[in-house]
């Protein structure tokens, strides 16, 4: 019987949960790493039991796990991501030049094809590859270097590359997304590098339609599709339909179209999951109501899922890595809160109920479908 | 040898059961992380940074009732504890939390 096991990042280290192809009896083991934060892990796609683990500590440091039996054992792979050359400058805060500074990794995105292949997200946002399995790292300079990279700048919580998204069709396409610099592409296995941004608008900037300096806060697709991209910008739920050469609107309907979270159903490529949050200045759900959206036609048009989900009193956040969805039928679609819940449904979102209820806050969600 | 006291979350990532000593030469907080790293390579990164050399923000270095994290990395470690009598603890600062 095929299983799901949930690989889920938190503020004091990372817990596993598992499960049958039924979904209703969980398993949770944890902590692994606790007292660290957990950014994100993520299991590789050809080896489902290698899993990768981004630990930090603000004392400490960076560390990469490696896991080779599913999260039982762990081991310690190589820490030391060293920009290629010079570093040069972005912009801080105040808009002064500051040099580029690694001080975590947000995300790893394992190879699609490879298990010793893995791509890791670092604060200051930059792209690295290892091809030995985490041993080594090495960055893929062409990004950083970007002609407009002197001019981005750290969103509140710095300036992450947290997305990275690989396109199983076109194997050369990467997409990745900065905060706040914005989305981009390399077609080219990410040798060189373009902003993908015309569409966007973010009232925030001097040029609202700058080519750079969009506060991306997640960009998903399906992979049947990968040149439809679905993005949940700091403002605004944002869908291409050309790999994102132009981007429009599609947040129609919804009571608040900031957010962080943005899935798309396994079997569904026109459909589509955020958790509205009120506002950049409110960063939990409007009236206190815990509400997924869920488009069935591609954007425009929401309905709100709340079968199961608090109806009152909830002031958690969703975070940019925390849902994620399995490919079992029904698809499983599975989030978790800065409350330290992680909700799942087994019926693409028509009723929730909570894994679990008070883990430290959660920061990441990925699932593996297991055969 | 010099005796070295981690803390706890150093302790793990070294998986370090019991106490640990090591001989260190010349005997000053700059051969004493070569040493410690050495042994441990984990550690790389933890305590100083890889690249700079420089004690990361929020780590602290005490021995014989002084804080020794400002002074230069290259000035021998205080007598008391090159003589075994007293450890080096490396700490975690105190800095909030969260």
């Amino acid at each position: 019987m095929s299983g799901v096991r949930l690989l889920v990042g938190t503020r004091k280290g990372a817990f596993i949960l598992t499960a049958d192809g039924k979904r209703k009896h969980w398993d949770v083991s944890g902590p692994h790493f606790g007292g660290w934060e957990i950014y994100h892990l993520k299991g590789s796609p050809v080896a489902p039991n290698r899993i990768y683990v981004s630990q930090s500590s603000g004392w400490f440091g960076q560390q990469i796990q490696r896991s080779d039996d599913g999260g039982q054992t762990w081991q310690a792979m190589g820490n030391l991501f060293a920009y290629e050359g010079a570093t040069g400058t972005h912009q801080s805060h105040d808009g002064k030049p500051h040099p580029w500074e690694f001080k975590r990794v947000w995300h790893l995105e394992p190879s699609l094809t490879d298990p010793d292949a893995v791509y890791a997200g670092v604060e200051d946002a930059a792209l690295f590859r290892s091809t030995d399995g985490a041993q080594t790292w090495h960055e893929l300079a062409g990004l950083r270097t970007h002609q407009s990279g002197e001019h981005w700048q750290p969103g509140a919580g710095g300036m992450g590359l947290h997305t990275i998204l690989l396109d199983p069709v076109q194997r050369d396409r990467i997409y990745i997304a900065i905060s706040a610099a914005g989305a981009f592409r390399s077609d080219d296995g990410g040798r060189t590098w373009r902003p993908i941004n015309r569409g966007l608008h973010s009232e925030f900037l001097p040029d609202p339609a700058a080519e750079i300096g969009h506060c991306v806060h997640h960009v998903a697709f399906h992979p049947s599709r990968p040149d439809v991209l679905f993005m949940q910008k700091h403002w605004d739920v944002m869908r291409s339909d050309n790999a994102g050469d132009q981007w429009r609107e599609i947040s129609g309907d919804l009571p608040t179209d900031f957010g962080f979270v943005i899935d798309v159903h396994a079997h569904e490529p026109e459909t589509i999951y955020v958790v509205p949050i009120k506002s950049d200045s409110e960063h939990f759900p409007p009236d206190g109501r815990l509400r997924v959206f869920r488009s069935r036609t591609g954007g425009g048009h929401w309905e709100p899922l709340s079968d199961g989900l608090p109806q009152a009193n909830c002031y958690v956040n969703v975070l940019r890595d925390a849902m994620a969805v399995d490919s079992l039928d029904p698809c499983g679609i599975y989030f978790g809160t800065t409350g330290g819940q992680v909700y799942a449904s087994a019926n693409a979102g028509d009723a929730w109920s909570a894994l679990v209820h008070d883990l430290p806050p959660v920061l990441s969600v990925e699932v593996q479908t297991l055969p | 040898m010099i005796q070295i006291v981690l803390p706890f979350h150093l302790r793990n990532l070294a998986q370090l059961d019991g106490d640990l000593f090591l001989p260190v030469e010349p005997p000053t907080v700059a051969a004493l992380l070569d040493a410690l790293e050495f042994r441990y390579p984990v550690l790389r990164g933890a305590i100083r940074d890889q690249i700079t050399r420089e004690r990361r923000p929020y780590v602290r270095f005490f021995a014989a009732g002084r804080d020794l994290s400002q002074d230069p990395v290259e000035r021998p470690l205080p007598a008391a504890v090159i003589a075994g009598k007293e450890a080096f603890y490396v700490v975690g600062a105190i800095a909030g939390g969260k």
